[in-house]
């Protein structure tokens, strides 16, 4: 790619913050429309029940209600959410119906919906329903659904929704004779993205030309229309997902959950637009959950420290059915338990068990969070077992420069292969500890110094991105000589149309002021559409923008050459106009008489591997269980950088998060399948006075071989490898009590009581 | 019931259910969508105005309890064209991802350096831990705040 424009690399400050700042952006629940009605749904209370009734006849009759929508008025049989990602045959008995109609399997399934003239009387409307459930026993965590004893569907006769196994070389010839195992067994709590902007929709309905639009759709907007078009019977083509800002989705926000089909629906029902939004409390027992999962896993090794093989099982509550991508943390716990590692042998089950809980689905580093913990908790033993140095049994291990591509862990039941693509891990290792001076704080580990307990930890990480097979871009070069950019990826608060702009303005060799808008995430400004996943809209979208450059370029030159009297291999696209070799010229505005409009696109199958390392230095206060976090160093390696501001915001943050998860996120239910912290006064997340010193550093030496960026998808590195990080800090500190954090999060009291239990 | 208060510097009149939060009210009734909801019980401060100077959460007052004061939201902390001191911090410094929760830090971090142009990071970091941001991870709002001091302590009001 040509960058003598330069602005791929710089830190170009941010177009979208312009609007940002100044409380312009336009979020969905800023949109109003003058006839639209406001929905409301009833949530189930009860966590697992046979529905016996459900009485809407008085919220039918509150002044202002306009209609009342059950189970029962959505055809037979209700539409299923089906899977997006992983869409296997074993899972389609397990999808969500969009409303509860014989059974509730868990605390916030939506059971009416009521349309009214303002969200207060819909409210008000749903506490006059009258629902009467018979309770059933309750599943809430996954023992007890290993236990099969009830069944969140009687007629499969198990809660086991799936088991994925990751296999590489033999692992049993590798047990037999190892000179040293360690088994041990590790959890992770349930917790979840937490967007600040809630979910909302507003549908509206075109009965004379058979036309939907749907505003607040986010993420992954073709394939949502895929969906919606099925469920409502009308074809794709007639439908329009609009994404308007978006406030944060780390994954979570954007999929398609039962109300992107409800919210259509009661458009469609009453012909006039709905809006929905949703509350925190809604929000908290609705979107999907995420990271509850629990494994048993040993490792063998030689006496200095080379590991032979990994094996074990993991387990992963799915809460109550198989959502669109609600499989994929299950599956890659499995792949990225060895991460940066060489293992050579390696067989991890994981089983996907059903709980009377919200279903799961992906958060920002979908089960390599998990994983990671699991693996580096259980490195640090090792190394400790061992008398080898933590960070020299990593360096011992860490996969080598000549070793890429390294193929990793094939997942029974899925064909496809995967390989690390690029890079030399032991550098960004080095980056680390250099950037932390782990050689100075070394000697603090393990210390009681003014009554509190140092630790240090150090770990690596790999982050799989650019998912396939496709992204599209549209490049329109104006009638004034300017240039708008349309994406088929989605921007959900991460900064596309700055990088989107550096990238077409560098590809394009013309100043950034020249570009008028990126638009991003609707349906109708390309032909076909992928979205915003996976660490892939930069890798794939930004490979779309320069192939469609290419083309402009070509239909720019053709244009010009038919202008110029000359070849058009000969024209020359400088400074805004188009010159021939004997000196005449025409401006770009000239060419575009009518918009020039040309569509690129970018496929690939392979995905891209960016990595590093972080280390922590904490203080652990035994008396009140409460750890500070002293210092914290991020290192990743992304191939390439697009922005430095932005990527290393999209670092920083990602840390903060996994800090949260480390800490502080708790989806606790009780035994009857309660939801506990329904409020973010008990779900906390991280403010701004919990981790002042964050410190992150992106390096590039290692281009991605497969896109022409030579970029590696970056925004979920920072989240992945925290939990590891700070257990083992935390285990460092406290090794003269002999504590080993086996479980999250390491709340100040989980933490006082396991040094009360050492003490013991 | 009718309630009367000022708006940026105006004058508004709006007829309002007694139930209806300050927040709504300037969101839905007089559509200044800048105020953004995030929560709707207190925590989160995405909806933080300021009310007669003072930082307060828009979800947690009723509109009618507003009579009489002078309310200030991001929209009236803004210029006509170009950024204040205070915005060209916040962008300077990508003290924002998503913008979700930005009006509120702003409103915020307004309230305090008119009062506290002096204030340093602990200060900052307290007052803003009222606010919760799931995409930076504070540091660079934290950074952003204090450069904008300068604009505030010039005998300025940053805006």
């Amino acid at each position: 790619m040509r960058t003598a424009n330069g602005f791929v690399g710089q830190p170009v400050e941010r177009l979208e913050d312009f609007r940002f700042v100044r409380g312009r952006g336009q979020y969905v629940d800023d949109l109003a429309r003058n006839d639209m009605l406001h929905a409301a749904i009833l949530r189930s209370a009860v966590a697992h029940g046979r529905i016996r009734s459900i009485d809407v006849s008085r919220a039918r009759k509150i002044p202002g209600v306009h209609a009342v929508i059950t189970a029962a008025d959505l055809g037979n049989p209700v539409p299923l959410v089906p899977m997006r990602l992983q869409p296997m045959p074993e899972f389609e008995a397990f999808g969500q119906p969009v409303m509860a109609g014989d059974k509730v399997r868990y605390v916030g399934e939506a059971l009416a919906m009521v349309l009214a003239d303002s969200a207060a009387i819909a409210e008000d409307a749903l506490s006059a329903i009258e629902v009467d459930i018979e309770p059933l026993p309750a599943i809430s965590n996954w023992q007890a659904s290993a236990a099969n004893e009830t069944l969140l569907f009687e007629n499969k006769g198990s809660n086991v929704t799936m088991v994925f196994r990751a296999l590489r070389g033999d692992a049993t010839a590798a047990f037999k004779d190892a000179p040293y195992t360690r088994r041990e067994r590790f959890s992770t709590q349930r917790h979840t993205a937490l967007p600040m902007e809630p979910r909302g929709l507003l549908a509206e309905w075109d009965a004379a030309r058979g036309r939907m639009t749907v505003s607040g759709a986010a993420k992954v907007l073709f394939a949502n229309r895929r969906i919606l078009a099925k469920q409502l019977g009308i074809a794709e083509d007639s439908i329009d997902m609009v994404e308007y800002d978006v406030g944060g989705s780390f994954g979570a926000r954007g999929e398609f959950y039962p109300e992107d089909f409800l919210i259509p629906f009661a458009a469609r029902h009453v012909g006039r637009p709905v809006k929905w939004t949703e509350d925190r409390r809604e929000h908290l027992m609705t979107m999907n959950h995420a990271r509850e999962a629990a494994c048993d896993v040993e490792i063998a090794c030689t006496r200095d420290g080379i590991i032979l093989g990994l094996r074990g099982h993991a387990f992963v509550d799915m809460g109550a059915y198989m959502r669109t991508n609600g499989a994929v943390g299950a599956r890659n716990i499995a792949q990225f338990m060895s991460g940066a590692y060489r293992v050579r042998n390696i067989d991890i089950d994981v089983t996907l068990l059903l709980s009377n809980k919200t279903p799961v689905g992906t958060y920002r580093g979908p089960g390599r969070f998990e994983t990671d913990f699991f693996r580096e908790r259980l490195f640090d033993m090792v190394a400790r077992d061992l008398g080898i140095d933590r960070v020299a049994f990593r360096r011992r291990n860490l996969v080598a420069a000549d070793e890429m591509p390294y193929a990793v862990a094939a997942i029974a039941p899925f064909p496809s292969k995967d390989e690390l693509d690029s890079g030399d891990y032991q550098a960004t290792l080095d980056r680390c500890l250099a950037e932390f001076g782990w050689a100075e704080k070394a000697k603090l580990q393990g210390r009681c110094v003014d009554g509190r307990y140092h630790g240090l930890a150090a770990c690596c990480f790999i982050e799989g991105g650019a998912a396939g097979p496709k992204e599209s871009a549209r490049l329109v070069l104006e009638t004034d000589g300017t240039l708008t950019v349309y994406m088929g990826s989605s921007g959900v608060g991460q900064g596309l149309e700055t990088a989107f702009a550096q990238i077409a303005a560098d590809a394009m060799d013309m100043p950034m002021d020249r570009i008028n808008h990126v638009f991003h995430g609707s349906t109708k400004y390309v032909s076909d559409g992928y979205g915003s996943y996976h660490s892939r809209s930069i890798v794939m979208g930004g490979s779309a923008v320069l192939d469609a450059a290419a083309k402009l370029k070509t239909a720019m030159c053709a244009e010009a050459a038919r202008r110029l009297n000359c070849g058009a291999a000969e024209v020359s696209l400088a400074d805004g106009r188009a010159a021939a070799p004997d000196g005449k010229s025409v401006s770009w505005a000239e060419l575009a008489p009518e918009p020039l409009s040309v569509e690129g696109a970018f496929s690939n199958h392979k995905h891209t591997w960016a990595y590093g390392a972080h280390a922590a230095h904490v203080a652990v206060d035994v008396k009140t269980g409460a750890v500070e976090l002293i210092d914290y160093v991020a290192v990743e390696n992304c191939g390439r950088m697009i922005n430095p501001l932005t990527l290393k915001g999209q670092l920083v943050g990602a840390v903060v998060q996994g800090l949260g998860g480390a800490f502080l996120e708790h989806l606790a239910y009780d035994e009857n399948g309660q939801l506990l912290t329904g409020s973010l006064a008990d779900y906390l997340i991280p403010t701004a006075s919990d981790y002042p010193r964050i410190r992150g550093y992106v390096m590039e030496s290692h281009p991605s071989p497969t896109n022409p960026l030579g970029a590696k998808g970056a925004g979920e590195g920072g989240i992945i490898p925290v939990g590891g990080v700070i257990a083992n800090a935390i285990a460092d500190a406290l090794s003269s009590f002999g504590v080993e954090p086996r479980d999250l999060p390491l709340s100040p009291s989980r933490l006082w009581q396991l040094v009360q239990d050492a003490r013991k | 019931m009718p309630v009367t208060f000022e708006v940026n510097g105006k004058p508004v009149s709006v007829d309002v259910e007694p139930r209806l939060t300050l927040a709504d009210c300037l969101r839905h009734h007089l559509r200044l969508t800048g105020t953004h909801v995030g929560c709707e019980h207190g925590i989160c401060g995405s909806c933080t105005v300021l009310v007669d100077g003072a930082a307060v959460r828009s979800c947690l007052i009723l509109a009618v309890q507003a009579e009489g004061a002078k309310v200030v939201t991001v929209e009236g902390l803004s210029r006509e064209e170009g950024l204040t001191p205070l915005q060209a911090s916040f962008r300077k410094h990508h003290a924002l991802q998503c913008g979700f929760c930005t009006p509120g830090m702003i409103t915020t971090a307004h309230a305090l350096l008119s009062e506290e142009p002096d204030c340093d990071a602990d200060r900052v970091r307290e007052v803003l831990s009222g606010n919760l941001c799931r995409c930076t991870g504070y540091i660079s709002i934290v950074e952003a705040v204090l450069d904008a001091r300068a604009a505030y302590k010039r005998g300025g009001n940053g805006a």
